[in-house]
């Protein structure tokens, strides 16, 4: 992946939210408040949408915003404020000596693989000549691509998906519901 | 930036499994398990870069499945909450020996 040939506006910026969202992901581990650890990650949602458009994603950088800040982070701030857990205090939150131990030491050892899964080399006849995606882009539109691919190729996929929600939907109704035995009772 | 990505992809994921081992607030750890998950979207819109745009259709469900997840878990924690007044983990022990 040679990438000299980038201007520095691009890869500038990459880093930059990059370094954004590791720092307010660390920030947002380390908060005791559950309301300021959900805005940490509201900013790493942001901040993983900005390099998802300038890796020529700007569909999924566009649901990403939509979404996941959106949608998913506002039902976690819901939930929050719903059972009062804005206080830090009343929790006994982070845990003892040697869980933290324990985790930093998994953390080394994903690490590590990670960064060795990395090193592996990509097969070549795979590989989409340098720029196909971005043309791709630039010729149809930033939707057609993903939506052409979804409904046709991956259709079973797509219609699955929306078994799945409305399992989740029934599902998330039911566990909800309070049992009128339980009152009566 | 392939490997930019994968960098930072690694270091988000190990991020959040480290914060889903040493914090006790269930809710904070479910929001772990979402950092995981946005690092392995970002891995795919990397090599969807690279090999074509399935990897954003993939990036896709991921979200949807995101979306499923959140919703039938919270319930859970919202139910817990209810049986035991807290969400800390380690209150929650009925399956303890």
């Amino acid at each position: 992946m040679g990438h000299s040939e980038l201007p520095l506006f691009y890869v500038f910026h990459f880093y930059f939210f990059g370094i954004v969202a590791v720092a307010s992901a660390i920030a947002f581990v380390t908060r005791k408040s559950p309301v300021a650890a959900a805005l940490w990650l509201v900013n790493v949602m942001f901040s993983l949408a900005a390099m998802y458009v300038l890796l020529d994603a700007h569909f999924i950088g566009a649901m990403q915003v939509l979404v996941y800040a959106g949608a998913i982070m506002v039902v976690f701030l819901f939930v929050i404020m719903l059972l009062n857990l804005g206080h830090a205090d009343t929790l006994a939150d982070a845990r003892g000596m040697w869980w933290k131990l324990a985790a930093g030491f998994v953390g080394l050892a994903l690490l590590a693989q990670v960064f060795a899964l990395t090193r592996v080399r990509l097969p070549e006849a795979l590989v989409l000549p340098e720029g196909t995606v971005a043309d791709q882009v630039a010729r149809t539109g930033a939707i057609a691509p993903v939506a052409s691919s979804m409904f046709t190729e991956y259709l079973l996929a797509f219609e699955v998906t929306s078994v799945l929600l409305l399992a989740a939907v029934v599902g998330a109704v039911v566990l909800g519901k309070r049992k009128e035995r339980e009152h009566a009772g | 930036m392939l490997a930019e990505s994968l960098f930072f992809s690694a270091v988000l994921f190990t991020i959040g499994v480290v914060g889903v081992l040493t914090r006790r607030n269930a809710i904070i750890i479910f929001m772990c398990v979402e950092l995981m998950l946005n690092a392995v979207n970002l891995t795919f819109v990397a090599f969807a870069q690279v090999y074509g745009v399935a990897g954003q259709v993939f990036v896709f469900f991921v979200m949807t499945v995101a979306a499923a997840e959140a919703a039938v878990g919270l319930a859970i924690i919202i139910a817990l909450f209810r049986h035991r007044q807290t969400v800390n983990l380690s209150h929650i022990n009925l399956l303890k020996g």
